[in-house]
């Protein structure tokens, strides 16, 4: 069954008197276990998608379906128990907790939130959680400015995977971290996709970091979806103005198939 | 307890910290330093001030003793400052927090109390507050903290919007935090420390503004303060000007010592925002 399908979503902002188009009829379905890459530049609407898929914004037109519901018709209570399967991770790596988090709180919320463990397992879990992520344990205690962007950005995806999500939207995540960190939280990602069959809609603007984890690539020009194809056929033979400029983007962007999820940084 | 470790490192807030730490000594050990009523008859009238080591700083016009006067001036100086300016500020950040979370009708209601609020004179309020219902206590602390929450409500109101679009808040809500719990312990207290350091000037205004109201005639009578023992001795400046000159570096003193306080407050938790 498919995941996620989202069929005509539009958003528009009015700001200023001016009036932005930020999403214009989008469609896409989402597959378990699949990496849908979006691409895209600056300002194409991404992150608008991302958001209105996180629920975090209104759509004004369209819908989507999300394990088989009509997930923007949730509300309330419903909504937030269902959110357990969807999770997200945001691009700025301190941002997205409050300053005066620790370690074991920022994951011990969506434990207890859902129920996910009884609670006497949840500070066993919040320790298998930072394991898996690749964090020692004892990290639990410290506070969430005490530790560098890309433990930050690990300890992220062990409160997305905490919940045990299907789908994780992944918006710009790995943007912001050193070259040598990035490939190790891709390559956490990739793993933890093998082993769990979650989905992720990987939002980016690079397309070499998009080859290297997804399946399929879908490429956005203002607001519009302009293209979408496996890796490897968008990354082979381009149709859109758009998708060629990407790939221009990058110099080096290798174009044999992907071997599996292998990727090369 | 860092907090402490970065006001002393600069000398205005070390400075301030020290004054106000002295202060407050004095102000709750004042039964101590000077047992019995100030407001007592202590020696012969008029006495100078630097001639009776038992009166240091000399007697007024009805022979009280003007260091004791001094000393029970601070506790009432800073315990009608502290307490307006808490009121001030408790009342506030709950408006600022109702506006912000509200929004709309609410939102727009509050904010235009806010702004009546800022256009009258706080003073002015004070004293009109203070004449109509009478001086006491708690009333001068009401009087006072009319004229002063609408600072911290707007501060609150605008720390609730902006803390609102973090990425913070948005992945508590992804996680499917409930919206009182979001409010209470992810926005709640990240929108108080900007607000808190609002205090100390508002301490500083409100020392003021009591003494104002006392020199007016307007403070509570049964206590003694120095806003009244500069008004005493306003009749007799010319003979003898000490009577108003000690209280007077006292207040000076005080509301110098807050305000170099809150500077150093002001600029510890700006720099500690810049280092997360
Ligand atoms: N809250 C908002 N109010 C008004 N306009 C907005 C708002 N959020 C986004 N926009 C506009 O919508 C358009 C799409 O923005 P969006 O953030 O989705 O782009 P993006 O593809 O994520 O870009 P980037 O790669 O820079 O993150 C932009 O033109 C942006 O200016
Ligand atoms: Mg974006």
């Amino acid at each position: 069954m498919t995941l996620l399908e989202i069929r005509n979503l539009s958003k528009h902002f009015a700001s200023g008197g001016r009036n932005v188009a930020a999403l214009t009829d989008i469609f896409l379905t989402l597959e378990p276990g699949e990496t849908l890459g979006l691409a895209g530049a600056s300002g194409s609407g991404k992150s608008t998608l991302a958001r209105i898929l996180m629920r975090l914004l209104p759509a004004d037109r369209g819908s989507i379906r999300f394990r088989g519901e009509d997930w923007l018709a949730l509300s309330g209570a419903g909504l937030r128990r269902r959110r357990a399967g969807m999770q997200m991770v945001f691009q700025d790596v301190l941002g997205a907790f409050n300053p005066r988090a620790t370690v074991a709180s920022v994951l011990d919320d969506p434990l207890r939130i859902h129920g996910v463990v009884p609670k006497a397992e949840r500070r066993g879990e919040v320790a298998a959680l930072l394991d898996r992520v690749g964090l020692p344990t004892s990290y639990a205690d410290r506070s969430i400015r005490e530790i560098s962007g890309g433990q930050r950005q690990r300890i992220a995806i062990a409160r997305a995977i905490a919940t045990r999500p299907s789908l994780i939207v992944l918006d710009e995540a790995v943007s912001a971290l050193d070259v040598s960190i990035r490939g190790k939280i891709l390559e956490l990602l990739v793993e933890l996709q093998r082993e769990r069959g979650i989905a992720y809609l990987f939002v980016s603007h690079d397309l070499a970091v998009l080859r290297a984890v997804s399946h399929r690539i879908a490429v956005m020009d203002a607001g519009q979806l302009v293209e979408a194809g496996t890796a490897r056929q968008m990354i082979e033979n381009p149709q859109s103005p758009t998708a060629r400029a990407l790939i221009a983007a990058v110099p080096r962007l290798m174009t044999g198939p992907p071997q599996g999820h292998k990727h090369e940084f | 307890m860092k907090v402490i470790q970065h006001l002393i490192r600069t000398p205005e807030s070390a400075i301030g910290l020290g004054i106000l730490v002295l202060l407050a000594l004095v102000a709750l050990l004042a039964p101590v330093l000077s047992p019995g009523d100030p407001l007592r008859i202590a020696a012969r009238p008029l006495l100078a001030p630097f001639t009776d080591p038992s009166f240091p700083l000399g007697t007024d016009r009805l022979g009280r003793d003007v260091l004791a006067g001094i000393i029970h001036g601070a506790r009432t100086s800073l315990a009608v400052g502290i307490a307006a300016a808490f009121a001030a500020i408790a009342f506030g950040f709950c408006i600022g927090l109702t506006a912000g979370f509200a929004g709309g009708l609410v939102d727009e209601a509050l904010m235009r109390v806010v702004d009546a609020f800022q256009i009258v004179p706080s003073f002015l309020l004070a004293l009109a507050f203070v004449s109509v219902i009478g001086a006491s206590a708690p009333v001068v602390v009401i009087a006072i903290s009319l004229g002063a929450w609408a600072d911290p409500a707007r501060l609150t109101r605008a720390q609730v919007l902006s803390i609102r679009e973090r990425d913070y808040v948005a992945s508590a809500r992804v996680i499917g935090m409930h919206p009182v719990e979001i409010a209470l312990k992810e926005i709640l207290p990240n929108a108080l420390p900007p607000v808190l350091a609002l205090s100390a000037i508002i301490v500083a205004a409100a020392i003021l503004t009591e003494a104002a109201l006392s020199f007016l005639g307007l403070g509570d009578p049964n206590v003694v303060t120095w806003g009244s023992m500069i008004a005493e001795g306003r009749n007799i400046l010319r003979s003898s000007p000490s009577l108003s000159i000690f209280p007077g570096i006292a207040l000076i003193v005080t509301v110098v010592g807050v305000y170099l306080f809150s500077e150093g407050l002001t600029k510890t938790l700006a720099g500690r925002r810049a280092e997360e």
